[in-house]
């Protein structure tokens, strides 16, 4: 994807700085509205360069209706995650089988891959150790299938689905 | 009333969690192992105890001003959490840290390998 014109930049900056600035104040008081459009105004003018590549496109419909769906998808992994390693923890003989896997991924967008390593590391026995590329080296607590294919089936599969329409 | 008592369950869900992430450090054998349970429990640990309190407020305190706040740190949370695991486990490795014997299987160390070798014969 080509880089966006520099005012959709700037826009989509300003329009994230502003909805975290609401939720902080927690307050739709005209005067903390107007400080706070006020200093994302001066804050976006200086970091928009590095804070994203897309611009507004990035509030396509479609990739934040998929970015919701993402958040119950994610928590849900997440849980599952927690009672898999309280019962690796509780258990007494600890049936761990750890080791390094690699794994391939299909998306090509910096963001994109960011997202799914946090996303793999926060969910069942997986946590990411190195990105090169498009592989990523994932140290898996209960490995099942060490080859690239297997292990790329098992843990990036389920997340890609939602992250490439995401971060196209 | 009702939030009162979802953020009890959640601040409550959120410690027990924080007690297995402890436990975690303690029974599992090598940093790489160990750097699983701490994040994953950890991190959602204090989603729960954060949110929870969040929730809580809405009955206790009298105010909704609360929630939106802890959504915030929250959500920070979540997304600089597993990076900084991620930098932790990553310099372990490459300061020489060996996986436990048990270990089945060491891709990094394949490839790492192979890296080097190409740029010796170049």
């Amino acid at each position: 994807m080509g880089e966006a014109s520099r005012i959709s930049r700037y826009l989509y900056t300003v329009i994230v700085l502003f909805v975290i600035w609401i939720f902080l104040t927690s307050s739709l008081d005209i005067q903390e509205l107007e400080i706070g459009l006020v200093l994302s105004l001066i804050v976006g003018a200086l970091t928009y360069s590095i804070f994203t590549e897309s611009g507004l496109a990035n509030l396509h419909p479609k990739r934040v209706a998929y970015a919701i769906a993402y958040v119950p998808y994610f928590l849900w992994a997440m849980l599952m995650a927690n009672l898999d390693v309280a019962y690796r923890v509780l258990h007494p003989k600890r049936p761990i089988n750890p080791g390094i896997v690699e794994c391939k991924t299909v998306l090509d967008n910096d963001l994109g891959k960011l997202a799914l390593a946090n996303s793999i590391t926060l969910t069942p026995g997986t946590i990411t150790l190195d990105v090169k590329g498009d592989r990523y080296f994932i140290h898996w607590i209960d490995v099942k299938d060490a080859s690239v294919e297997g292990a790329s089936e098992n843990i990036t599969k389920p997340f890609e689905k939602f992250l490439k329409v995401i971060f196209p | 009333m009702i939030a009162s008592y979802i953020g009890e369950f959640l601040v409550i869900f959120g410690t027990i969690f924080y007690l297995l992430s402890t436990l975690g450090l303690i029974r599992m054998p090598d940093v790489y192992n160990r750097m699983q349970t701490a994040t994953k429990s950890a991190t959602l640990g204090s989603l729960g105890v954060i949110v929870g309190t969040g929730v809580w407020a809405i009955d206790h305190v009298g105010s909704y001003a609360w929630l939106p706040k802890t959504i915030v740190i929250a959500v920070f949370l979540l997304l600089t959490n597993p990076i900084s695991a991620h930098a932790l486990i990553r310099a372990a490795y490459k300061s020489g840290i060996p996986l436990w014997e048990g270990s089945v299987v060491d891709r990094y160390k394949e490839a790492l390998g192979a890296e080097n070798k190409e740029g010796g014969e170049e």
